[in-house]
């Protein structure tokens, strides 16, 4: 059997969650509305983060990107190990596709700052 | 040549929200003076996201958050004066700034906001025993080496204390190749928000110690580690139970101070708790025609309500610059039994609603907030939980003000 | 071949130097950190004592009361501040007897002394706490910033000829009858006729490199809080409660630059290293302070910081070596080893001179003194920014500091290189944020002047490097 224990981040209460599953059924305890029961289920199917972190320019410097999506947290590492190889030229502007689909998740990491030339 | 209706000293999300209300309630002539290079102040190395869910109903990053107000700014005409520091200001608005274009400007404006945003606490503010090497820095200087210049002050690190800039300095240290050893907090709860507990320590597995503190740093040109030790209920050390970890980084989040000394400089009144100015409702301080909003005033724990309150202090000081005054009967508003601040601290008779921002001094669960003026209650709502880390506030009808406000909580 | 070579760059080392140098000898200083005042005239009190607690007869009276008038009159020359201020020992009703002895003492040793009453006491400084009856007041009392001075010391020697290096640590001296090679741990080497011991704390290992006499050394730590420019305007002299046998005491000052300080404890420590704030050091001073002084505010500390001093004995040790010809030690320079600096560096060169045959003295050429943003006038500011807009770029907004004079600090005679460097001089980060805002300005202002990558600048010290790499170098373990 799984089992997880984790914070509710719903709202400031920050229950104490306990998700459990015996392969079909999860059951969430410790939760004192739907919200919590529902974030605890997806807390332990698939949790999923949107990551920030920043891209190495050229001649120098950084600029900040985000995935400008959700993916899952298990991902992170290897989004981060991707995002360290890539350098950018400047000029970037917000938005802008540093890198597309990023490992196939159908997300992209875009710049989340301004760099002029 | 240097004349304005209004003048916006900072120009962060409170200046330029600030700037923005001013130009659209009356002020024609409106300029900002930013000491930094580019409009945006420190949201630019808040590249986490978590900005703007109330404000712009979507989620966004620090960067972007300021580049929303950046374009309506650079759209409007308003004077923005960049690397540009106010070395003096008088009660009657004559301001002195200086910056490397213009030289010295004496500058005069018929109402000003004052819009300084805050400071870190410091290793040497809480007197922390030890050696000052290398490798101890307030955790927004590290935030700002790493996220605008691209460097990572140390590889294996220790944070005190666990409010948000903590906590999110944590997980980008972690994300640009340091090791986070542990955060320590003095309290025994932690005053950032729940959500960056869970998603910048439990997710990387890194140990958060409540009721822990620092009792010395070591090393001499560079941090090799720091002892640390549980606190007693004084919050003193108990040193018998010290233990030591070997890291070469202590980053520091142990408060804001609102960056307010020019302010207090001039003798405005002040609220005790927040150490900062009082205000009216319309963020005007005890000083006619001088406003305040943003962290300078109170820290906020988002900046959505830094935004909201800036275009408050925005509209009236537009107002202000065009002879509108205030004609309500003027009622002081005092936190009170639990309450550790209320803010503005003071409300008008008259008609709408007006806001009251407060924060509580503990964790309390199912508690009840009444509002008094006079003897009247006229507001009172019950929480399943109220925690220092978080603001909320109050609406209050200002037709039901009979006589001063209480705020206060009943557990 | 140098005539003299003198090891240890804090106060009485740049002093030495500059004496020397005005004696026209060709001399050198080797101080082993990054800059000048590094050591215990980095962390003390700053103050100018008058001369009045010393014993009679001593060393230490004997260079307090020549080195009180020379500090003075050297800050015009060297572009410091030195403020003649007073100060005052203070004690209840109890103590009367104890200012007694202090005063008799004081005159024997030359100072302008007196006791004073309550009344009087309250017209020099209005906070003095409650039960306050009488204080020795001596009106020479003040005070200076010792690693300023140590700097313009170091400083004016350099313009007048003299040589300082800086990331130098003695490692051995060969004595050749008449010729010393010192060697340093970066693997140079110098020739002198003349080796004079400045090291301070470490003047047992330069003395054990010669074979000279290993001193029974002391070593204690003093902690000290200092506060916000905001409370500058509670004190205006220099109070001391009455002192006892471990020292002056715990004391409350204002600094030139401003600030105020509480301090110093009297700890017994195990190195001159051992310069870590303690806990109960800062508990000793809360005790002691109010003492003397009705408002201290710890609000308003910006900082703590310690220092520690090395004894020896009783006194001074200022002396040619009993065992080594033409090398001349000075050791245990505790306090007042600020204010007698000058007075020692000057009889240390005069009796090189006579060795070394030397009569004349020369006038030497007067520092230029740095202007700062934060004291000059707006016409004059005017002026300067259009020959140089970086008078008008404020790098430090807590003391207002131009990225002008942070660029002349590091490219100062005695180069700034560090961080530290460019705080003691400038004063950029010496503030209420502690340089939480600057220093990355600063950094990258280092970087350019001294053109080395971000990564190679430092605090303050070897491997004190604060951007360690560029993030996402390493591996990320997540």
């Amino acid at each position: 059997m799984d089992r997880m224990e984790t914070i509710c981040i719903m709202c400031p209460m920050g229950c104490s969650l306990t998700v459990e599953s015996d392969g079909g059924n999860i059951s969430v305890k410790g939760n004192t509305c739907l919200r919590g029961k529902v974030y605890g289920e997806n807390e332990f199917t698939s949790p999923k983060r949107v990551v920030t972190s920043l891209v190495r320019l050229e001649d120098g410097g950084v600029v900040s990107v985000k995935t400008n999506g959700l993916i899952p947290k298990s991902m992170i590492g290897d989004i981060l190990r991707t995002i360290k190889d890539v350098r950018v030229k400047k000029p970037v502007h917000i938005g802008d596709i540093i890198i597309k689909d990023v490992l196939n998740t159908g997300v992209d990491v875009v710049a989340t700052s301004v760099r002029e030339q | 040549m240097y004349n304005y209706d209004v003048i916006v000293i900072g120009g962060g999300s409170a200046g330029m929200s600030a700037a923005l209300e001013a130009r659209k309630n009356g002020a024609e002539k409106v300029a900002i003076l930013e000491r930094d290079s580019r409009l945006g102040g420190i949201l630019n190395q808040c590249i986490h996201n978590g900005f703007g869910l109330h404000y712009f109903k979507e989620e966004l990053t620090g960067p972007e958050y300021a580049n929303k107000f950046v374009k309506l700014v650079d759209e409007s005409d308003i004077d923005v004066y960049l690397d540009t520091l106010v070395t003096s200001m008088t009660k009657d608005k004559k301001i002195v700034a200086v910056n490397p274009v213009d030289g010295v400007m004496n500058m005069t404006a018929k109402a000003v906001v004052l819009a300084m945003g805050c400071r870190e606490r410091t290793a040497g503010a809480i007197a922390m025993p030890g050696s000052r090497p290398a490798g101890i820095y307030t955790a927004g200087m590290a935030q700002r080496l790493a996220n605008i210049d691209g460097y990572l002050v140390g590889k294996k690190v220790v944070i005190l204390g666990s409010g948000d800039i903590g906590l999110i300095m944590a997980r980008r240290m972690t994300f640009e190749g340091a090791k986070v050893l542990a955060v320590l907090e003095l309290m025994p709860y932690s005053s950032g928000l729940k959500r960056n507990i869970v998603q910048c320590l439990e997710d990387y597995n890194i140990p958060l110690y409540y009721s822990h503190t620092v009792t010395r740093a070591k090393g001499k040109n560079r941090l090799e580690g720091i002892y640390y030790a549980p606190v007693d209920e004084n919050r003193r050390p108990i040193l018998e139970q010290e233990k030591y970890i070997e890291c070469d980084t202590l980053l520091l989040s142990v408060g804001l101070i609102p960056a307010n000394d020019m302010a207090l400089a001039l003798g405005v009144e002040t609220d005790p708790v927040t150490g900062s100015m009082a205000v009216d409702e319309r963020r005007e301080t005890s000083i006619e025609g001088i406003f305040a909003s943003g962290n300078v005033l109170h820290v906020h724990d988002l900046v959505d309500n830094v935004s909201e309150e800036s275009a408050i202090a925005g509209r009236y000081a537009g107002e202000y610059s065009k002879g509108v005054r205030e004609n309500g009967r003027p009622y002081s508003v005092k936190a009170s039994s639990g309450v550790r601040y209320a803010l503005p601290q003071k409300v008008y008779s008259g008609e709408g609603k007006v806001k009251i921002f407060f924060r509580v001094g503990n964790i309390y669960k199912n508690a009840k907030l009444v509002v008094k003026s006079g003897d009247n209650v006229i507001f009172t709502k019950k929480y399943m939980i109220l925690s220092p880390g978080e603001m909320e506030y109050v609406l209050l009808d200002k037709s039901s003000l009979s006589g001063d406000v209480s705020i206060a909580l009943e557990v | 071949m140098y005539d003299v070579i003198i090891i240890g760059g804090g106060v009485v080392g740049a002093s030495a130097l500059r004496e020397a140098v005005s004696y026209g000898m060709k001399a050198l200083l080797l101080e082993a950190d990054d800059d000048v005042a590094t050591g215990t005239s980095r962390a003390n009190s700053g103050i100018i004592h008058a001369g009045y607690d010393a014993k009679p007869n001593s060393l230490k009276a004997k260079f307090n009361v020549r080195g009180n008038a020379l500090c003075y009159e050297l800050a015009g020359e060297l572009g410091i501040d030195a403020k003649r201020i007073g100060s005052l020992v203070v004690s209840t009703k109890e103590g009367l007897k104890g200012l007694e002895d202090l005063e008799k003492r004081g005159k024997e040793n030359g100072v302008d002394v007196k006791i004073i009453r309550r009344e009087e006491i309250l017209r020099i400084e209005k906070n003095v706490a409650d039960d306050i009856e009488y204080a020795l007041y001596a009106k020479d009392g003040g005070i200076i910033s010792p690693y300023k001075f140590t700097i313009a010391l170091a400083d004016n020697a350099v313009i007048n000829g003299g040589e300082v290096i800086l990331e130098s640590k003695v490692v051995k001296i060969d004595n050749n009858g008449g010729k010393f090679t010192v060697y340093t741990e970066n693997g140079k080497s110098y020739e002198t006729k003349i080796v004079v011991n400045s090291a301070g704390g470490h003047a047992n290992d330069i003395n054990a490199m010669l074979g000279d006499e290993i001193y029974d050394t002391e070593f204690r730590r003093g902690d000290y809080f200092v506060l916000d420019t905001k409370e500058a305007k509670n004190i205006s002299t220099v109070l001391f409660p009455l002192p006892d046998e471990r020292g002056k005491g715990v004391l409350v000052a204002p600094t030139v630059d401003g600030n105020v300080i509480y301090g110093p404890t009297s700890i017994k420590v195990e190195s001159i290293e051992d310069t870590g704030v303690t806990g109960e050091g800062l508990d000793i001073i809360r005790a002691s302070v109010t003492k003397s002084y009705k408002c201290p505010n710890y609000r308003n500390v910006i900082r703590v910081y310690a220092g520690v001093r090395s004894i020896v004995g009783g006194d001074f040790v200022i002396k040619w070596s009993d065992k080594v010809d033409n090398y001349f030690i000075l050791a245990g320079i505790c306090s007042p080893g600020l204010t007698s600096a000058p007075a020692i560096g000057e009889y240390v060169a005069k009796e090189i001179a006579d060795r070394l045959g030397k009569k004349e003295k020369k006038k030497l050429i007067p520092n230029k003194r740095t202007k700062h943003f934060a004291s000059m006038s707006v016409d004059e500011l005017n002026e300067l920014v259009k020959e140089d807009p970086r008078w008008c770029k404020i790098v430090c907004r807590c003391e207002k500091v131009s990225e002008k004079e942070i660029v002349e600090a590091i490219n100062s005679p005695v180069k700034a290189t560090s961080v530290d460097a460019v705080k003691r001089r400038a004063r950029a980060g010496m503030g209420r944020c502690g340089g939480g805002f600057c220093a990355p300005d600063v950094m990258e202002i280092i970087a350019r002047e001294l053109d080395i990558p971000l990564t190679a600048v430092k605090k303050g010290g070897k491997n004190s490097n604060i951007a360690v790499s560029y993030v996402k170098e390493d591996g990320i373990d997540v």
